[in-house]
């Protein structure tokens, strides 16, 4: 008995790779005594585990990319991390990136790494690819020149690239192509933990396809933590595990990714999904109205509200909380469950 | 009966290298269809990049002159335009909606600006009377009003906001065509298909003609008529949207069908999983 109670902790601690708590990260401009704060990141907690893939999702200006952000520690004035903590645990290490940036920057890299948004503005265009990958990784893997390009060509043949790629200019390759250089670039020192941010977002549907693909094989060999940023609720489908669905700075949902498809408990979940076009359905699809709220002056109670089709007076006044969810995940919603697709 | 517009045999060729070099790219091949004049439709031209959809929406608007083939826009050789009042008149008839919104209007000028331009150049507006009269009736069918754009810079409104206003900007001449190059994709999800619904009441109501280019198969299934799908330059499959989309027949359209990943978790990580598929095409 005793046995058991000792035991469950500790994998309980080794499972969860990142833990945010209750996050509060603001973009706060104070000029001439007038202090303006752009909530970003408001209150949100979250673990993500070992050997899965996260998803977030959420429309422009929800404040995906300030989330993420925050928790690989890249964050700069006038953004500030006013309140919670992020702890990463690799290996034997655990890692506060607030209070001890210092280990942060060895981790960078080595243990945690970030595919960027637009694939054409992260390589730079007069340096060769190989030059790129002098320049991120061969400081973090501690070989030789010899050894690493070695190392680098390898990687890049286990990835289904032409090595011959790292004698080419980034504009002399598609954007296809140099999203699957970046993907290698951010994998080739095999971290624990992978940030993507719309990777997929500026492709198309072909490549879109083949750069998820490869992007799950990779992960299913190294066996890392992925942290996946898309608005397209059809690419969440494809290839997270568990998804969390953030709305004006806060969580609405998460949950398992299946269970929240076949259920969503929350009504945005429920609208996102709803107005996906499938082949081979006619059915009108309505797209909700209103716009996405300022986050300089959210709305009062759940943010949701003034577009919610279910919304009641309780709404406008009160902050919803994360609680548990009938489907094994957490939702932030008086009404949860109430709501259903089609 | 006559057609709205006629594609015969155009072809599009643009040079690569150098001035001596005589080698070209065939971006669009031997391409022909035509739109009724009489019954409105959504025409989706399909591919991928590089298929060379954008370069005909170009010959539609008369950016680029095709070089073999004859683009006829209602009666008229849109090569032959020679002159502004021709080309003025033209422009008032085929009107553009382009990819991104955030892009197409300048950060520095108002909004309305594009509207009042418009309604003044196209549709004879003089006065600022006339000119917000025509831009508020546009508005009103794209579901806005000149009260909420009024003054209002690009970074003002959202993605989907704006680009209703971009919709109804094209739609203050009156128009007869509308060309919608990638309208959706840089638009959030959640608004996307506010403005795919919108193109549909454009046809039924206002009896517009669109052509809708996507590298969406989803979308394009759910609004268009007709579609043509297109690989390099060349058109491999077309017909009736529901009769194409539900059994395509060329292995590059299975493939583009293949990779549209279905709103469905199960389904959606066997189609990634896919991969290697392509390669042997």
């Amino acid at each position: 008995m005793t046995k058991v109670l000792e035991v469950k902790p500790a994998i309980v601690q080794s499972a969860d790779v990142l833990t945010i708590k209750d996050l509060k990260a603001y973009y706060v401009n104070d000029l001439f005594g007038v202090r303006r704060e752009v909530r970003a990141v408001d209150g949100i907690s979250l673990t993500v585990r070992r050997n899965e893939v996260y998803g977030i999702a959420g429309e422009s200006s929800s404040g995906k990319t300030s989330l993420i952000k925050t928790l690989a520690g890249a964050i700069r004035p006038p953004m500030r991390v006013v309140d919670g903590s992020v702890n990463f645990t690799f290996g034997n290490t655990k890692i506060d990136v607030y209070a001890e940036p210092e280990k942060m920057k060895t981790a960078r890299w080595q243990n945690l790494s970030y595919i960027m948004q637009g694939s054409m503005s992260v390589l730079n265009p007069v340096r060769r690819i190989k030059h790129a990958f002098d320049d991120f990784a061969y400081r973090h893997m501690g070989l030789d020149r010899q050894a690493f390009r070695q190392r680098v060509q390898s990687h890049l043949q286990k990835l289904g690239l032409d090595p011959n790629v790292l004698e080419a200019f980034p504009h002399q390759l598609s954007g296809g192509m140099r999203q699957r250089v970046t993907i290698a670039l951010a994998t080739v020192c095999e971290p624990e933990f992978i940030i993507a941010d719309e990777p997929t977002t500026a492709l198309d549907v072909l490549v879109q396809q083949d750069v998820l693909g490869l992007l799950k094989e990779v992960q299913g060999r190294l066996g890392s933590s992925v942290v996946f940023v898309t608005h397209d609720m059809s690419v969440h489908a494809a290839i997270t595990d568990r998804l969390a669905i953030m709305y004006a700075g806060r969580l609405a949902e998460e949950g398992p990714t299946q269970a929240m498809f076949d259920n969503p408990q929350h009504p945005y979940t429920a609208h996102l999904i709803a107005s996906l076009p499938r082949i081979g359905d006619l059915s009108i699809r309505k797209s909700l109205a209103g716009k996405p709220p300022s986050l300089a002056n959210p709305p009062s109670g759940c943010r949701f509200h003034p577009r919610c089709p279910i919304a009641v007076d309780r709404c406008s006044k009160e902050v919803p909380e994360m609680l548990p969810s009938a489907i094994g995940g957490r939702v932030a919603c008086f009404r949860a469950g109430e709501v259903s697709v089609k | 009966m006559s057609n709205l517009l006629e594609l015969d045999h155009v072809t599009k060729l643009y040079p690569v290298g150098g001035l001596f070099s005589r080698k070209s790219i065939k971006a669009v091949n031997d391409v022909s269809f035509s739109l009724d004049g009489d019954k409105p439709e959504i025409f989706a031209i399909v591919g991928e990049s590089g298929s060379g959809k954008s370069t005909i929406a170009k010959m539609m608007l008369g950016n680029e002159i095709p070089n073999s083939g004859r683009l006829v826009f209602d009666g008229v050789d849109i090569s032959n335009i020679r002159n502004r009042a021709q080309r003025e008149a033209f422009m008032a008839k085929v009107q553009p909606v382009f990819q991104n919104p955030f892009e197409a209007f300048n950060p520095l000028t108002r909004v309305d600006a594009y509207l009042f331009g418009t309604a003044h150049r196209f549709a004879g507006a003089n006065t600022l009377q006339e000119k917000e009269t025509l831009s508020d009736q546009a508005l009103q069918r794209v579901g806005l009003s000149m009260a909420e754009i009024k003054g209002r810079f690009s970074h003002e409104l959202s993605g989907g906001q704006l680009q209703r206003v971009a919709v109804a900007r094209a739609l203050i001449p009156s128009p007869k065509l509308i060309v919608a190059d990638e309208p959706v994709s840089m638009v959030d999800a959640s608004l996307r298909m506010s403005i795919v619904n919108l193109f549909r009441s454009l046809r039924d109501e206002l009896k517009v003609s669109i052509i809708y280019i996507t590298h969406d198969l989803a979308t394009a299934y759910y609004i268009s008529d007709r579609v043509i799908i297109m690989q390099k330059g060349v058109v491999i499959e077309s017909g009736g949207a529901r009769a194409v989309l539900d059994n395509p027949t060329h292995p590059y359209s299975i493939a583009l069908k293949n990779a549209v990943l279905p709103p469905d978790p199960k389904a959606a990580s066997a189609a990634i999983r896919l991969r290697g598929v392509r390669a042997a095409i």
